[in-house]
Parts: structure tokens; C-alpha cells; sequence
């Protein structure tokens, strides 16, 4: 922890699980972490096919949300595949659209539908669409893909659970670009005044936008302390880690305000080559580009 | 009108608990009976309407049947496309009610005038379009509204305007209301003009011409077996609306219009022109300044037949 975070942390008092070492006994990961891993690099191998595949653009921004994928997925949400509109079912948002083949792998993976359905992505008539459209698929909460709209859109979830008496909860997945968004901070004052406590923001604050350092576009750190001044309970962990974003999910669910959790991840994790190089926002990969990637995640 | 809405809001409420009220920090007192009622079913979003439209549709979106309400532009232009995406895009049932359509609100100045959001509400897929043109109109079209399963946006003028149809007049969504019976001119009127085109149509009677006025409350759908049959039997049809003459109701009909081989009357539309408003002055004198007075709408209709 750096200097001025931990004044930080003296002076507002907020949990930094990016050392939390007296939450780690938390963890009740229904599959061990050696077995979280290998979803995560199946699903990192089928996004990298799936973009090669249907020429279609923002592979850095999917791989850097599966570990938080696959931590809420498989150790967190409370969803049965094969009933996708249980109204008592835990809600999950991406809101970085763009990353929407993230989503679409992971649910194939957890068996929403059957895998064999992905090789159609972005194909002409297919039923998955290079961003969400509404119910397109079982699984799928919302059409995004246009920023700022999947934590508004939780929110109002989280508030109808509350109305109806049903405690699912609510986890939104947004970026960091999608910070410069002034209706997520619209819905964060929203939250805090409602104390909504069943919604959960993860942040992938890989440190990219589009056509540019996040903290450099607009000024967005320090985005943890942004979020608690807006009065949600936050911390930072390392958004690689599935074990610890595990832990950070569960222990959000325990405060009674929303929680928010930057996540710090990398963009176009678990390729080298595609690793905090933010021409893989838009960048396809070629032939050799794709079977690099498969020998590095073991697939070929 | 707007206290006809939240009287007929809180009857609704006490038999459909899926209704929710989501205000945009507006309607001091007027809501207070709702939130007595039903504390857990009204939320003030604060003055945040793209955040408030969202939130609206993720309620829609599970079951509930939120109710959004502030004043025109805010409630429409300010958030069109949480409106075009959560909404409309998902189908959700979420019932955005707009106070202060037109020129309403004219003297707090073109901000607050509405003369667009016809147009851009109208071109949406899946959403319905109701201007009510009088409290009986409001109560109807709320219920209406609330009881379909799509969006819809309602239009609704201030307070005080006068009352025109009996209060048992049934309310259909897309069904046109004759309130005046004429042969050679036909007004078609939409929204809180109506009032006013009823005076234009007696002025012109004084000319010995007959008129006839058509409340089109519903500018999408329209009705269209009303304008087939007005086209065919009138000399000359105008549309009247506190809006915009471009993509409001008469753009509407100008476009249904212009897709039909047959000979048809002549369509005259009355609204507002292509500008802002710069001038000072209440609802009556924005109405003169755009010529869309009783009496500059009869002289409109008289010049043109």
C-alpha cells in the first residue's frame, strides 16, 4: 500500500482487501481455486477463437473481466442455468457491453446454453450479438453496450427486489472508461441515499479506454475514494486474484450499503503480447497472432 | 391536469401494487398522499433524469409498473436515450409523464418550453404517444397506459385547464374522440390545445362554415380510420398541437398522408415554427407570439380555404 492511500485509509477508515489477510478466512469458494483457473483460461482461449473467428474488435476488454467473471459465476451468484428466470435468481449486469463475449463464454462454461452456440458470435442471424441484445440468450439481464446504463439499470432492480420483497441481489460489472459516464454517479448518489444493500459494482480498472489512459482522459483517480465519498462502502483488490474477488463479493454482501470493488486487472490478460497493450481494444487477431495466444494458454 | 394524474395515480396504486412513482424532485405536496400511502412505492431520484429512466426500466424490467414524472424536457430530451435503450429497446413497461407540455410553462423560458419531444419520443420503437387534452383524458390515459404492457409517454399540460369531456367518456389508446360535429373543416387537435381549438372552431362557425374537432389524444398509433374518414368527407383538415409543426402531430399525418394514392383533403398543420422562443410572457402570449391563439388559428383556417 502507498503512502497516501494508507493516510487515506487512517483518515477514512476503508477496508483495502488488497491486503486483507483477516478476510481471507472468508473464502468459501465452491470450487477450489486450481479449478476457477482452468475456467478462466478456457474461456480467455475461447474469447481469443471467438474474436479471430467473427473479426470482431475488443478482445483486450474481455479478457480482463474473466477472473471477475468467473469468481461471481462460480463462487458468488445464486443462479440455476437451467431455470434463467427464477424471479428469486441473483442478477448479474455487464455493463462494458463491448466485453459481452466474456459473457457469453462464461455462461456457456457455467451451462446456460451449449457451447457450440459461441462459434456463431457475430454471425450473420446468430442469436449473440457483438454486444447484448435484450434477452438474446438465457442468462442475459440486459441489452448494454451504450456506457452508463447497467448500474442505473441494477439499481432498479435492487430497488424492485426490495419492493417485492425479494432479496436477490445485484452485481453490475462496469469499466473504467465507463466512469467518465455521468449516470453511474447519477445512480451511485441514488444507491447510497436508498442504502441499497443487495448491489454490488465491480470496477475492472484495467487503466485503459478506448483511445487512452483512463487516468489521463478524465480524471478519474482516485477512483476508490471516489466511490466512498459517494458513500459506498469500496476497496480495491487485485482483480486477477478469483479467490480474493470471491472474498470481496461475499464480504460486500455483508455491509449494509452498496458496495463497490475496484477491481485492478489488466487489459487483454493472459496473453503477453496482448497484456496492457491497448491496441488489442480494437486489434483482431491474425492467424499467427491466434495460435500464439492458444500455445500460451495451453490450448494448442 | 397534473392534479387529475396524481388523483387517478393513487386510485390506481390501491388496486395494483405493481405501480411505483419515481419523481424527478418535483411535485412538492402534490404527491404527498401517494407517499402517506405507499412510502416504499415513491422514490425521488433527485435532479438525475438519465439515472432515474434507468432506474424506472430495471423496476419495469421485474414485474413493477413504474410511473416517472417531471417536467417535459427533463423527462424526454434530457434522458432520450435511457429512454431509447432501457426502455424502449427492452420493451419495458415504464409510463414517462411529462408536466408542462408546449408552452406551459412559457414564462420560465425555452428551457422549459417543450416543442420537440413529440418528434423525438415519436420516431422510438415500441413507444406509445398520448397527449390528453383535458383531466378526463389524463385519467384515462393513465389507466390505459398502466394497464398495457409496453411504454408509453404521456403528455400532459399544467394545472386549470378547463374540462371538456363528460367525466364517463371511455378512454381508448390509439381511438380518436369527436367533440364537435362539423362538414367542411375538420380540426384535429392533440393535447392541451384542445380547449383552444374548440374556441378557433366557433370563431369560424361565426363564417357560417362547419367544423368539426377530433381530441387526438394518441399521436402514435394513430388513428387511422378516423383520419381515412376525415380525409375522404372534409374540404380541409388541420392538426393542432402545442408543438412544433415539424415531427409532431401534424409531421404525423403529413406522413400518413403522403403514402395514400388517393385524392385527399388539404392538410393545413398548426404548431409552433421552427424556433425559439426569445420573448418574455406567459402561456397566452407565447401561444399569440407563435400564432397559435384561437383567433390567429381560425384566421389561419379562414386564409386557407
Amino acid at each position: 500500500m502507498d503512502r497516501r492511500a494508507e493516510a487515506f485509509e487512517l483518515t477514512h477508515g476503508i477496508d483495502r482487501l488488497m491486503t486483507f489477510p483477516d478476510l481471507k478466512h472468508m473464502a468459501d469458494v465452491q470450487s477450489k481455486p486450481a479449478d476457477s483457473r482452468e475456467i478462466a483460461r478456457r474461456i480467455r482461449a475461447r474469447l481469443v477463437r471467438m474474436s479471430h473467428d467473427a473479426r470482431a474488435p475488443h478482445l483486450g476488454s474481455a479478457m480482463s473481466c474473466v477472473d471477475l467473471l468467473v469468481a461471481a459465476y462460480w463462487s458468488f451468484l445464486d443462479i440455476d442455468p437451467t431455470r434463467p428466470d427464477d424471479p428469486l435468481r441473483d442478477r448479474f449486469i455487464l455493463s462494458k457491453g463491448h466485453a459481452a463475449a466474456a459473457l457469453y463464454a462464461t455462461l456457456a462454461e457455467r451451462g446456460f446454453f451449449s457451447a457450440d452456440l459461441l462459434e456463431t458470435y457475430g454471425r450473420d442471424g446468430s442469436q449473440l450479438p457483438e454486444q447484448m441484445s435484450p434477452r438474446c440468450l438465457p442468462g442475459v439481464e440486459a441489452a448494454t453496450g451504450s456506457l452508463g446504463h447497467g448500474l442505473p439499470l441494477g439499481l432498479g432492480m435492487a430497488l424492485a427486489g426490495r419492493i417485492q420483497q425479494q432479496a436477490f441481489r445485484v452485481v453490475v460489472i462496469v469499466s473504467d472508461g465507463e466512469c467518465n459516464e455521468g449516470s453511474v454517479w447519477e445512480a451511485a448518489m441514488m444507491a447510497a441515499a436508498q442504502q441499497v444493500r443487495h448491489l454490488t459494482v465491480m470496477i475492472d480498472f484495467n487503466r485503459w479506454q478506448a483511445t487512452g489512459r483512463s487516468e489521463e482522459v478524465l480524471a478519474i483517480s482516485p477512483l476508490l475514494e471516489k466511490w466512498s465519498a459517494f458513500g459506498w462502502h469500496a476497496v480495491e483488490i487485485d482483480g486477477h486474484d478469483i479467490g480474493g474477488i470471491t472474498v470481496a463479493l461475499k464480504h460486500a454482501d455483508d455491509t449494509p450499503q452498496p458496495s463497490a470493488i475496484v477491481c485492478r486487472t489488466v487489459k487483454g490478460k493472459g496473453v503477453s503480447f496482448m497484456e496492457d497493450d491497448n491496441n488489442w481494444h480494437y486489434r483482431i487477431p491474425s492467424d499467427e497472432e491466434l495460435a500464439a495466444a492458444l500455445r500460451e494458454l495451453r490450448e494448442l | 391536469m397534473r392534479n387529475a394524474f396524481a388523483n387517478e395515480l393513487l386510485k390506481l396504486a390501491e388496486t395494483d401494487d405493481r405501480i411505483v412513482l419515481l419523481s424527478g424532485d418535483i411535485g412538492n405536496r402534490m404527491f404527498d398522499s401517494f407517499k402517506d400511502r405507499f412510502p416504499n412505492r415513491f422514490f425521488n431520484c433527485g435532479v438525475a433524469e438519465a439515472n432515474m429512466m434507468s432506474v424506472a426500466a430495471g423496476m419495469a424490467m421485474n414485474g413493477l409498473r413504474p410511473v416517472v414524472y417531471t417536467i417535459v424536457p427533463f423527462v424526454t430530451t434530457r434522458c432520450l436515450e435511457q429512454i431509447r435503450v432501457d426502455v424502449c429497446y427492452h420493451q419495458a413497461p415504464v409510463t414517462i409523464v411529462g408536466v408542462g407540455g408546449g408552452l406551459s410553462y412559457a414564462s420560465l423560458g425555452a428551457t422549459h418550453h417543450s416543442c420537440e419531444d413529440i418528434a423525438f419520443l415519436r420516431v422510438l420503437p415500441e413507444m406509445t404517444v398520448i397527449c390528453p387534452g383535458d383531466a378526463v383524458e389524463v385519467r384515462g390515459a393513465l389507466a390505459a397506459a398502466l394497464r398495457q404492457d409496453g411504454p408509453a409517454y404521456l403528455r400532459i399540460g399544467k394545472k386549470g385547464e378547463p374540462v371538456i369531456h363528460d367525466p364517463d367518456t371511455p378512454f381508448e389508446i390509439g381511438k380518436a374522440i369527436t367533440v364537435r360535429q362539423g362538414e367542411e373543416v375538420a380540426l384535429i387537435v392533440t393535447g392541451n390545445m384542445l380547449p383552444v381549438a374548440l374556441v378557433a372552431a366557433e370563431l369560424i362557425a361565426r363564417q357560417d362554415i362547419t367544423v368539426e374537432v377530433i381530441s387526438m389524444h394518441t399521436v402514435k398509433p394513430l388513428d387511422l380510420g378516423c383520419l381515412t374518414r376525415v380525409f375522404a368527407e372534409r374540404r380541409l383538415v388541420a392538426t393542432i398541437e402545442e408543438h412544433s409543426v415539424l415531427g409532431g402531430l401534424g409531421g404525423a399525418v403529413a406522413e400518413w398522408m403522403t403514402d395514400k394514392p388517393d385524392p385527399l383533403a388539404r392538410l393545413k398543420r398548426i404548431g409552433t415554427s421552427d424556433r425559439f422562443l426569445h420573448k418574455v410572457g406567459n402561456q397566452a402570449f407565447a401561444r399569440q407570439a407563435f400564432g397559435i391563439d384561437a383567433e390567429s388559428i381560425a384566421n389561419t383556417i379562414l386564409e386557407s380555404l
